[in-house]
């Protein structure tokens, strides 16, 4: 029976993959100094878990990676070597080759064979100056020769003859499949042979130089170490321990049944299978004859035999301890004799069922509680795992939308139904309006809870920056401390996937142009390590996150000019904020030499682009001397929006609030016509463009003066604009339906929704009538 | 009593395979004076006519959008696209909901008449007949007794950059 084993490949990817992010936050986490044990055990179980995935699946070359790592840290957690800087730095770059060799088992990708030998011998050589310190050298040797696992078969023999000891595992009742597993991940501390069973208790015998407690710790993955009984074997042993067998309390017995019909020879066989190891002999005459290996007294045997044979009939022998031949090759030769008498070796068997007879109500009942407690503490930790693994479940992400896409349905439906009934006489209807308000209630509810799904932690994209930070600063001589607040806000797992590489951008600039050298620091007063702070948090509908550098701050005059040279259009007397915003336009860099971590100018625009596309706006604080801050606001989710219904002759529209800053009815005063052609509305010191929406529309409208109707200040890209329509008809949540997927794209429009009476309005694109205005409208001066 | 009638034949033209040599089946619908066919295995349903949200700067032919149980479907109006019949909405008007490729689009008759099934040999190939609608979008014409139907390749003309209806199409041109 074989298991088609690449249905696990996937699960063994997510795996290591979290196993291996986890693995470098502690790392990165590590007090050098003083690293704590449990962080320590927690990085070395990662490695070793990806180790026994990787050998699972034949995945050699990672095996050997981890092997080597858990080598070195386990020394480290045990204190048998010190940790240094220089070891989270190989640890780390192991983490990274390890990740490439996932990668490439996983997608095909090219791995680098050279940085995997690199690593691989700078851990070995790590592993050998920790050995030379502490241990004594042969282990160390042996274990570097293991490690590299470049020695020979026979050489590793040898050696294991040398330094190794050899121990007796004998396991509790196990399931065939945990011993097979535990069997392998023993094979990796040294050479395992299975020994015959004991009852029903596997017994291997395992070749290596770790000490006692490697194996327990092994062992102690799949089994209670309470249960395991461990002993040392002389190191010359032959290589049969069948003696070291019987004397552990299990006897082999040579069991001779005269006239016997092969049937009931059958039943016995099956009887007896259940007290130990049966082999059956070949039959002479009509005298079977088989050895049964087993803890049981003769007793036991002859009980569960009486009910096939006569108890009297049947031949009980112990095999004596000089035997040293198995017993498969023995008997056989020796059974060929009928003579009883040949045998020699063994006892008669009338006078052994006697002096044993004192023991078995003894054993018997030690063996029931003891299977009993073998059993209970196995199925809890069973449960423990079970526990853990429901925490929590992967679902296809279009599983997911699809229960959205349905949510979203019932909330128009159930909106449908609100609208519906509203006009019901609440004295005659009330049972049927308190029903239908309960609907309102539970879908919102059934909304917000569905909604939470596609929800993840900013740890998510958090996570990845320290590594970051910490190799850009090393690269650039900084000093960073790197602070991290509200990894725990949660963010629609669109948005997140599509925040990464802004935000990689940003943090990179504030290493990178931000914080200022150590020296620059100190001359200037400041602590020389410098402070990067990465936040999340809501306000209002969106989510704000932050990265703020306590560096040098954006430098005013060097924006400017180079904004001159560069022929944008900028006056001395701009305000900060409008001078912040010319680091977006594309090509533009300030900084003073290119380095390949910043400074090409392709960057800040892209960030702001993705930004924007999401829905997002950026926002630039920033004081000379003091550090910068920038600020991307988002919206919770893509899927939802709160919208402004606005309406323009028989038309409604939907304006995402996120734009809108505020509505008025302007004085015809404030609405000045420039020449001839656009119209500007002051609104307080600010006059702003007017778009009249039924122009670019092309509507009928109600109102065609702005003073009868409503302006609705809106704001994008930095830019604000009134847009003039008839009226205000309400603020609500609205299910953002792709047009797209049906039509065409349309330009003005970014989606459509249904509304509550099962209509379709569509939601404007604010940021393209802002620039398509610009276009209607002859160019005018926003300030 | 419209929908359920599409449903229906919908269900019943499960079987026929539009491979050459087999009885295929054609939804049989009136633009004007004319009747015209298409393939049954691309209508999804068939509705009345109800109030469209209008997409702006969008061709006349294009009525607007839809909410078909909560997909937004956009209407083409058939007449004012090949200028037959008069465009008046009222509650005989029928929008034949048309699903191609996954696509869904909705195209509004005068009105619809029947699922009639036709043999190779009742197809005969279309004539070039002026300019209302090009032979490259008609697979034939059909011949049932003394009816005659122009049996539209609705694929490739709900597909093609006169409809406007794909973006792809119209960038290309």
């Amino acid at each position: 029976m074989t298991i088609d084993m690449s249905q696990f490949y996937q699960v063994f990817f997510d795996e290591s993959d979290e196993l291996l992010a986890e693995a470098e936050r502690l790392l990165l986490e590590l007090d050098i100094g003083d690293p704590s044990s449990e962080d320590l055990n927690a990085i070395f179980r990662a490695a070793h878990s990806i180790k026994g995935g990787a050998a699972t699946f034949g995945m050699t070359d990672m095996t050997e990676i981890t092997h080597v790592l858990e080598n070195l840290l386990d020394r480290i957690r045990k204190n048998e070597m010190e940790l240094k800087a220089e070891h989270v730095d190989v640890f780390l770059a192991a983490k990274d080759i390890l990740k490439m060799q996932l990668d490439g088992h996983r997608s095909g990708s090219a791995v680098d064979q050279d940085a995997v030998n690199d690593i691989k011998l700078t851990l070995q050589k790590l592993a050998q100056e920790g050995g030379r310190a502490v241990t004594p050298p042969p282990v160390t040797l042996a274990v570097a020769a293991q490690v590299a696992e470049t020695v020979a078969q026979e050489a590793e023999q040898a050696l294991s003859t040398d330094a190794t000891k050899q121990y007796r595992v004998q396991l509790p009742e196990l399931p065939e499949k945990d011993v097979t597993a535990l069997s392998e991940e023993l094979a990796l501390l040294g050479t395992v042979e299975a020994l015959p069973a004991v009852g029903k208790c596997h017994v291997l015998k395992l070749s290596t130089e770790e000490s006692l407690d490697n194996i327990v710790a092994i062992c102690s993955f799949i089994l209670d170490p309470d249960d395991l009984v461990i002993t040392e074997l002389e190191a010359a042993t032959d290589s049969s321990g069948h003696t070291k067998a019987a004397a552990s309390g299990k006897q082999q017995l040579l069991l001779e049944i005269p006239d016997v019909a092969d049937k009931d020879m059958a039943t016995l066989v099956s009887e007896l299978e259940l007290l130990g190891k049966v082999t059956l002999q070949p039959a002479a005459g009509n005298l079977q004859s088989l050895w049964l290996e087993t803890e049981e007294s003769r007793d036991s045997i002859l009980a569960v035999s009486s009910f096939v044979v006569d108890a009297d009939k049947l031949k009980i022998s112990e095999r004596g301890d000089a035997v040293t031949l198995a017993p498969a090759q023995a008997a056989p030769a020796k059974a060929k004799s009928l003579d009883e008498g040949d045998f020699g070796l063994f006892d008669s068997s009338e006078a052994k069922p006697a002096s044993a007879a004192p023991q078995p109500e003894a054993k018997v009942q030690q063996g029931e509680p003891v299977e009993n407690k073998r059993v209970a503490p196995r199925r809890e930790s069973d449960k423990a795992v079970a526990s853990q693994e429901t925490t929590s479940i992967r679902v296809g992400i279009e599983k997911v939308d699809q229960l959205i896409n349905l949510v979203g349905e019932l909330v128009i439906t159930q909106a449908m139904i609100e609208q519906r009934t509203s006009t019901l006489d609440p004295m005659l209807h009330e049972r049927l309006l308190n029903s239908v308000g309960q609907l309102t209630r539970n879908t919102r509810d059934l909304q917000e809870a569905v909604m939470s799904i596609r929800m993840m932690p900013m740890d998510y994209v958090f996570s990845r920056f320290p590594r970051m930070v910490r190799d850009l600063a090393g690269k650039l001589g900084k000093k960073v401390e790197f602070v991290t607040n509200g990894a725990a806000t949660e963010l629609d797992k669109g948005l997140i996937e599509r925040i990464v590489d802004p935000l990689t951008h940003l943090v990179r600039n504030s290493v990178d142009h931000g914080i200022e050298s150590p020296e620059v620091r100190t001359a200037a007063g400041k602590n020389p390590i410098g402070r990067l702070s990465l936040s999340a948090g809501h306000m209002g509908g969106n989510i704000i996150i932050e990265v703020s550098d306590d560096g040098g701050g954006l430098n005013r005059e060097r924006i400017l000019n180079k904004a001159k040279s560069s022929g944008l259009s900028v006056s001395d007397n701009m305000p900060d904020s409008d001078v912040w915003q010319l680091i977006f336009a594309p090509g533009f860099s300030t900084a003073e030499q290119v380095t390949d971590v910043s400074g090409r100018g392709v960057g800040m625009d892209v960030v702001k682009r993705n930004i924007t596309a999401m829905g997002g706006v950026v926002d630039i604080r920033s004081a000379s001397g003091y550090g910068t801050t920038i600020s991307i606001s988002l919206p919770l989710t893509l899927a939802i929006l709160d919208g402004m219904s606005v309406r323009v002759g028989d038309e409604v529209y939907i304006l995402p609030l996120s734009f809108v800053m505020e509505s008025l009815q302007p004085s015809a005063d404030d609405v000045k016509d420039v020449t001839g052609q656009g119209r500007l509305v002051k609104v307080r010191e600010d006059y702003l463009p007017l778009i009249p929406l039924y122009q670019m529309f092309g509507i009928e409208p109600l109102h065609r003066e702005p003073e009868n109707g409503i302006l609705v200040v809106l704001q994008a890209d930095g830019k604000k604009a009134a847009l003039f329509v008839d009226e205000l008809v309400g603020q609500q949540q609205v299910v953002v339906k792709n047009l797209e997927s049906n039509y065409r794209k349309v330009a003005g429009i970014s989606g459509a929704t249904i509304l509550g009476d099962g209509g379709v309005s569509l939601i404007l694109d604010v940021a393209n009538l802002l620039r398509s205005s610009r276009q209607l409208i002859a160019e005018p001066s926003i300030h | 009593m419209l929908e359920a009638a599409g449903s229906k034949a919908e269900s019943q033209s499960a079987p026929p395979g539009a491979a050459q040599g087999e009885n295929s089946e054609f939804l049989a619908f009136t633009l004007g004076s004319e009747e015209y066919g298409i393939d049954i295995l691309k209508v999804q349903e068939i509705r009345g006519y109800e109030s469209v949200t209008r997409i702006v700067n969008a061709p006349e032919f294009i009525k607007g959008v839809i909410n078909l149980r909560g997909i937004i479907v956009p209407i083409v109006d058939m007449r004012i696209r090949f200028k037959l019949g008069s465009p008046t909405y009222d509650q005989f008007t029928v929008v034949i909901i048309l699903n191609i490729n996954g696509r869904v689009t909705g195209i509004v008759v005068d009105s619809v008449s029947d699922v009639t099934t036709l043999s190779p040999q009742q197809i005969k190939p279309a004539p070039e007949m002026g300019s209302i609608l090009s032979t490259d979008y008609l697979i034939g014409l059909g011949t049932l007794d003394d009816r005659m139907l122009i049996l539209i390749d609705i694929d490739k003309l709900m597909t093609s950059s006169e409809m406007g209806l794909i973006e792809t199409i119209v960038a290309d041109i």
